[in-house]
């Protein structure tokens, strides 16, 4: 997907296909993710409660965004129904937990399993279609799996909504932000590196090969429905493993957080953040987590002048989502990513251009 | 079984049919002509109808004057979305397109409702609201006004695509772009011309709709209920989207009559048309009277 070329160091040749296809391209990038993983195992230790519930959130929802880029970025499907698999794994797992005691570090796993067999029977449908005719169609498995929320008294709860108990490692009680930023840093780091994985295997390349030219794929031996059903259930395993985090971490769920407007968040997300981009799903994110606060400082801080702004801080916060995506996809369709390889092409290459 | 209770609900689905049938029009005229999905749809009818709403109550304008000032406004601003919005998205993947629609659709929800208020808003009485008795069905006057004003614009889009030279140029455009061009036609003005013409409808949907009920933000899901019809009737049909339109508008009334009398499970009216969808779509991916793509390596 990227158009700007790999800066790579001098002297740094492949002599193998083994060395081509390495995980960490440069001696540079394994550094950095070192450190990066170590500043997140620090983070705790320093950060504020308020950066550490952000942390946690965004590693929530980068958790299903990047399941979602699996789908939508190197598939090339469409799905309007993430929103609803990320709920439907909130309340499998609480339901596991209240149903048949299973503890939560168990019944996360097992929710992003049975959210991967639903995402695959919704899959189905989607097989068959794609473009304009999938994204109706996951549109409509979100409105049937909304109803269901609201229907299904004995797993959801109802309109009351279903209690999930907070998480313990083996007897030792997760129930502080600093102790469960630990367990949804495991679920990160796993998901990251399994879908960063995911490219290097045969069926990450069939994947993308269905994405690029689907009849080309079919021709070269392909499977199509399998890679398309095999995507869907990849892309609602890390929804239901988000979603599990995320029952457990409020410790309560209710069918009113998983509507359309999440699924179009989560578009945002990896749209913001650049489609097929496996640190672009991490930083789409962020983005879309803390935009709405920044822009509830800014409307805050300007209510002084203009009294009018402080009754439309909720409003202002919605219309920034829908503005950012409009304004990214009009100025920068390639994503924040894209914006990030440019700024580092141009301090490699500096001072010239190329 | 209750024939009675029925054949009311049938009717109601008749009428409320057409509307989305109007609506599903203007969904399929966008996407005809400009291969653009509007997910927008339902936020265009509501501006409408607030707009018109805002000038006979706050402005005191007469109901005719108001009307026009609306359609007049939303044409402007139809063709300004595509301009602004959807001219540099030309040529980009479908789902840059699908989204940007989405993000249109929820800025503008997001801004009505700061502006108008999330409360439902009356329109002073305009039809009278007196029963009209049809053959032993009571039927409001303006139902009754709503489908034959949806039978007019009906007949209307029929008579522009069929005669007017705009409208030949219309066809031609979605039939193919390249060699429409090379006609002398302008599909850049095609192009602003399917937003201003679908916005205009739009607006009279909406403000029909809003002389029914009430003009409030959550009429903006009949942009959603669309899908249904749409999918039903196939997406680059005009006469499919009328027909999807009625048959949705029939089928939610129907579930609603099932489930009331038999099965009792609630909330029918707003899921069954999603069930049929996928249901359609599992069995012909092109819809009733869409044409299948046929593409070649």
């Amino acid at each position: 997907m990227s158009s700007v070329p790999y800066p790579r160091p001098c002297g740094d040749f492949r002599t193998s296909y083994a060395a081509d296809m390495t995980l960490f391209r440069t001696r540079g990038a394994t550094i950095a993710a070192w450190a990066g993983a170590a500043i997140l195992l620090a983070a705790p230790l320093v950060g504020s409660d308020y950066v550490l519930s952000q942390l946690i959130l965004i590693g929530i929802y980068g958790i299903a965004a990047l399941g979602l880029n699996v789908l939508v970025g190197f598939t090339g499907q469409i799905s309007l129904g993430h929103g609803a698999f990320f709920g439907f794994g909130a309340f499998a797992s609480a339901w596991l937990g209240t149903a048949y005691g299973v503890p939560p570090l168990l019944s996360i796993p097992i929710a992003g399993l049975m959210t991967t067999a639903l995402g695959m029977i919704f899959g189905i449908p989607a097989a068959r279609l794609k473009g304009l005719y999938l994204a109706i169609a996951t549109l409509a498995a979100q409105f049937i799996l909304e109803d269901f929320f609201a229907r299904a008294q004995w797993f959801t709860g109802g309109s009351s909504g279903a209690p999930a108990e907070r998480a313990s490692l083996f007897g030792l009680p997760l129930d502080t932000d600093r102790s469960y930023f630990y367990l949804v840093l495991f679920w990160f780091v796993v998901s990251y590196v399994g879908v960063a994985n995911l490219m290097r295997t045969r069926d990450g390349r069939a994947l993308v090969a269905v994405r690029d030219h689907y009849l080309s794929a079919e021709v070269m031996g392909i499977n199509l429905t399998r890679y398309r059903i095999l995507s869907f259930g990849i892309s609602s395993f890390f929804a239901g493993i988000g979603g599990a985090l995320y029952a457990h971490y409020l410790g309560f769920v209710s069918a009113e957080a998983f509507t359309i407007l999440l699924s179009v968040q989560f578009l945002a997300m990896i749209i913001i953040g650049g489609l097929g981009s496996v640190a672009g799903s991490v930083l789409g994110t962020a983005f879309i987590l803390l935009l709405p606060q920044v822009m509830q400082a800014a409307a805050s801080s300007l209510a002084d002048v203009f009294p009018a702004m402080q009754q439309g801080v909720a409003y202002i916060k919605e219309m920034s989502i829908g503005a950012a995506i409009i304004l990214f996809l009009i100025f920068e369709p390639e994503g924040l990513i894209h914006r990030w390889r440019l700024i580092r092409a141009s301090f490699k290459l500096y001072p010239f251009s190329y | 079984m209750n024939w009675g209770l029925l054949i009311q609900l049938l009717v109601n689905g008749l009428i409320v049919g057409m509307l989305y049938g109007v609506v599903a029009m203007c969904f399929t005229l966008i996407y005809k002509s400009t291969q653009v999905v509007n997910f927008a749809q339902g936020e265009f009818l509501v501006l409408g109808a607030w707009i018109c709403w805002f000038f006979i109550v706050k402005w005191q304008l007469p109901f005719v004057v108001a009307f026009a000032f609306a359609l007049v406004f939303t044409t402007i601003y139809g063709i300004l979305v595509q301009v602004v919005i959807l001219r540099p998205l030309i040529g980009e993947p479908i789902i840059s397109v699908i989204m940007v629609t989405i993000g249109l659709s929820i800025f503008m929800q997001a801004l009505m409702n700061w502006i108008f208020g999330t409360s439902a808003a009356r329109f002073p009485q305009v039809f009278g609201s007196e029963k009209i008795t049809i053959a032993g069905l009571n039927v409001e006057t303006a139902y009754l006004m709503s489908f034959v004003l949806s039978l007019v614009i009906m007949v209307v889009f029929f008579y522009f695509f069929r005669y007017s030279r705009y409208g030949l140029a219309m066809r031609a455009t979605a039939y193919n772009q390249q060699i429409a061009q090379s006609l002398g036609i302008s599909v850049k003005q095609v192009f602003a011309m399917a937003w201003a013409i679908s916005a205009l409808v739009s607006c009279v949907a909406g403000v029909v709709l809003g002389l029914v009920n009430a003009v409030s933000n959550s009429l903006a899901i009949i942009g959603i209920k669309v899908f249904p019809a749409v999918i039903v009737g196939g997406l680059d049909s005009i006469v499919g989207a009328v027909v999807g339109g009625v048959i949705i508008g029939l089928l939610e009334n129907l579930a609603e009559f099932v489930d009331g009398q038999y099965l009792h499970i609630g909330n029918m009216y707003a899921v069954a048309p999603f069930y049929v969808l996928i249901i359609i779509l599992m069995i012909r991916p092109y819809g009733l009277f869409g044409t299948e793509n046929i593409e070649r390596l």
